[in-house]
């Protein structure tokens, strides 16, 4: 298992865990954010910070403070 | 038969009553076009009591039987209350606030492309118990990458309609408005919600849903869901105790939590966020058997515009080149309608003057009301041209990967990157730039901007700048390509820009430590094509906040300041300048330049500082009138001679310095001398307190920086 902010462009993986606080947990499982979810890395903004994700047929882009506590197995 | 009669509902119905109904959604899933689709442009915009959430309703047009009321609520993703946004519209759903009509149906969008992250909130709003029209917007969207859904199913398992809606071509439209009807006639009743839970389950639950019969006005039905919330996430709970009204409710409901928890761990069920596990357990079955998936490419248009409009180096070029364009239009281009309102406001001072008699009367005509009516009209073509823009990025679904683009840059002053464009706008006019906070969800990153925004130099000070540089700094060339007189000017801008940086940063840690801080999880939609419709109403939208809300206190205070101007009534004789020196404002410039002084500033400049709270730019005219400058304008010579001229009586020296100049341009560059900008911050935070600190802490900080630059200046023996 490694931190999803640890992912390249274009890696797949599915999601273990979800950290954070009370609300960012909440604000990411609503989303549709849950262990067993697979998701895809699509890229990084110019200076590196937020990320852009592909899951559930949609993008949806997170901090890498927020990534950073999503544990996920490369698949 | 009696039309009030309350056993007969369907009577109910049918009389003059208006029925009220809700419109829900994801943001992006095209709700707002349903809403305008369904009421056509009847409808009103206003605020939650006490709250910034915008409010909107209109009647829906087309339904004779019915007098039906739609109220579009905040665009959300869950019922959790994490924001103020999902806190009113679940407050609204489950009808807590006395003030608020009862919600009779609910109309839930839905966009069909991303169905599965949809469902979420559509189950929820099912399980309230309500009677629910899903409407599944973007069909085409759904079909064009390849998705068929089996929507007779959906609405099967749902146990509500379903219509399919393409609401940018308003097809599906008038189905969905005779469903409203035929549901709202005959509502089905529905004993179950989606969420299929279990008897061991629902009997964990029991000490919660006890609890909410017994406090809480929910419906029976909506009981369960509401259980399940509370055990999941702390959110849920913490809102139902704000709403507590007793100590012993809110030690029943803390209590009543641990006990639920506690029968879930012991079976080892875990408790945190369990509503969203369940939930989507129950949604990826659904989906499964309502949506036909077809291997396709993924959108190729998509793709290829992603790739160029997020690039790492041509990313940012284009949002530069995008930021030039708004700001060359909302600074320039509008300059040609502005001055066009301005002729006509003076042409038709000219020609009322001519009609009524001289006196009181046309004076609080010409130079009160009509005045005043002009500084409202005169900030439309900025607000339009912004807004323009705004609602275009918005639509295509780029001012989201402007955010994207930006944050980690904004992120190192406390702010998140949609914060650019307000800031950016007001350096044109802080009107619009306040007015275009709202695409900033976060109300704490909301609210900073609006603070901050007034500090960037906008178009209304360059009149100031341009005439005491004019006068008082010599044109010495500066290391060959510069002047000194450029130097200065952008000596201002980056005074406002830095101290706005502190402001924010300051902002942060003294006073918004309590509210919560952004989370920044933004949806990236779909790119789409504009709607041309859409983007033409936004901007009325706008324009009629802004003149109804922002301009009636403009006026007002235009009143009140003509008022100080005019009076006590002088004799006509008088020079102009003689007159304002008499009137209640000169006699507060008088009485205020004991404080002022120290600053550098005369009686004089004092009027001036009271007046140009209309505008920062009738500084300039206040001048010209004191010193009788026929048509003063910045570039006056007669004017700019007549300050060069002017003498101290006390030392017999130069009154106006190059220091006094220096220092009045940093007090405009800090100090909030706009009515526009306080009505406009008032209308927008929807208090009176935030337009109060504004004015406080930026006069405050003006004063300060004023007396900085004029006694530091004396000390180092500068002027």
């Amino acid at each position: 298992m490694i931190p999803l902010d640890q992912l390249n462009p274009g890696d797949k993986a599915i999601i273990r865990s979800i950290g954070g606080t009370t609300a960012e947990e909440a604000h990411l499982m609503e989303m549709g954010l849950l262990p067993g979810t697979p998701v895809e890395f699509v890229k990084r903004a110019p200076l590196g910070d937020p990320i852009e994700l592909r899951v559930r047929r949609y993008h949806l882009s997170i901090r890498c403070a927020e990534a950073h506590r999503i544990l996920v197995d490369k698949t | 038969m009696s039309l009030s009669s309350p056993e007969d509902a369907h009577t109910s119905l049918l009389s003059d009553a208006w029925i009220d109904i809700a419109l829900i959604g994801n943001p992006n899933t095209g709700k707002t076009s349903i809403f305008n689709a369904l009421t056509g442009l009847r409808h009103k915009i206003g605020n939650y009591p006490g709250v910034t959430v915008e409010r909107k309703s209109g009647m829906i047009s087309g339904s004779d039987r019915l007098r039906i009321r739609l109220h579009d609520l905040p665009g959300l993703y869950s019922l959790n209350p994490k924001s103020l946004d999902e806190r009113i519209a679940k407050e609204a759903l489950i009808g807590v606030s006395p003030d608020q009509p009862p919600i009779r149906l609910v109309v839930v969008v839905a966009d069909a492309s991303n169905l599965s992250r949809n469902l979420y909130l559509v189950t929820q709003v099912i399980d309230l118990g309500l009677p629910v029209v899903a409407a599944l917007n973007m069909m085409d969207d759904a079909r064009a990458s390849g998705l068929h859904i089996d929507t007779k199913t959906l609405s099967a398992r749902l146990n509500v309609p379903v219509v399919p809606v393409i609401a940018s071509r308003a097809e599906g439209i008038d189905h969905l408005r005779k469903t409203i009807c035929a549901v709202l006639e005959n509502p089905l009743p529905r004993e179950e919600g989606t969420l299929r839970i279990d008897e061991a389950l629902k009997n964990d639950l029991k000490p919660l849903t006890g609890w909410l019969s017994e406090y809480t006005s929910l419906a029976p039905s909506a009981q369960t869901a509401e259980a399940l919330r509370i055990a999941s996430s702390d959110l849920a709970g913490d809102a139902w105790m704000q709403g507590a009204h007793t100590a012993a409710c809110k030690n029943d409901l803390q209590t009543q939590t641990r006990e639920v928890r506690a029968r879930l761990e012991e079976r080892h069920i875990a408790w945190r966020m369990l509503e969203a596990t369940l939930r989507y357990r129950q949604i990826d079955e659904l989906y499964a058997a309502t949506v036909h998936e077809t291997p396709m490419e993924v959108q190729r248009l998509h793709v290829r515009l992603d790739r160029v409009l997020t690039h790492r180096i041509a990313g940012p070029a284009i949002v530069l080149l995008v930021f030039a364009l708004i700001f060359q239009t909302i600074f320039s281009w509008a300059e040609a309608p502005m001055t066009v309102i301005e002729t006509g406001v003076g042409d038709l001072n000219h020609h009322v003057a001519r009609l009524i008699p001289e006196g009181t009367l046309q004076s609080l005509t010409t130079d009160g009301v009509i005045t005043g009516v002009g500084a409202v009209v005169v900030f439309l073509p900025q607000i339009l041209f912004l807004f323009f823009f705004l609602a275009l990025l918005e639509d295509t679904g780029y001012l989201a990967r402007i955010a994207f683009l930006m944050d980690r840059l904004m992120r190192s002053i406390g702010l998140s990157g949609r914060a650019v464009i307000p800031l950016l706008s007001s350096f044109a006019c802080a009107i619009p730039g306040v007015m275009a906070t709202r695409t900033i969800s976060n109300w704490r990153d909301r609210l900073i901007t609006i603070m901050i925004a007034p500090l960037m130099s906008c178009s209304a000070r360059l009149p100031v700048y341009i005439l005491m540089i004019g006068t008082f700094i010599p044109d010495t060339p500066v290391l060959g390509v510069f002047s000194l007189p450029g130097l200065t000017l952008l000596a201002m801008y980056l005074i406002g820009m830095s101290i706005a940086v502190l402001a924010a940063l300051v902002l942060n840690r003294l006073f918004m430590r309590n509210m919560p801080s952004d989370t920044f999880i933004i949806e990236l939609p779909p790119y789409r094509r504009p709607s041309l419709k859409w983007i033409l109403l936004q901007m009325y939208e706008r324009a009629k906040v802004f003149v109804s809300d922002a301009g009636r206190i403009i006026v007002a205070i235009s009143i009140v300041l003509w008022f100080l101007a005019s009076y006590p009534r002088p004799t006509s004789e008088d020079p102009p300048g003689e007159r304002i020196a008499q009137s209640y404002a000169g006699q507060v410039g008088h009485a205020i330049e004991p404080i002022i002084a120290p600053l550098g500033f005369d009686w004089k400049l004092g009027i001036g500082l009271i007046t140009s709270f209309a505008a920062r730019e009738v500084m300039v005219s206040t001048l010209a009138t004191i010193y009788n400058v026929e048509d003063g304008n910045e570039e006056s010579v007669d004017l700019r001679t007549a300050l060069r001229n002017e003498i101290n009586p006390a030392t017999g020296a130069p009154q106006y310095t190059p220091l006094v100049a220096v220092s009045l341009m940093v007090f405009f560059v800090l100090a909030c001398q706009c009515m526009a900008t306080v009505a406009i911050v008032g209308r927008e935070t929807n208090s009176w307190r935030w337009p109060v600190v504004m004015i406080v802490y930026m006069t405050g900080l003006a004063y300060l920086g004023s007396l900085v630059v004029f006694q530091g200046g004396r000390m180092i023996g500068w002027g």
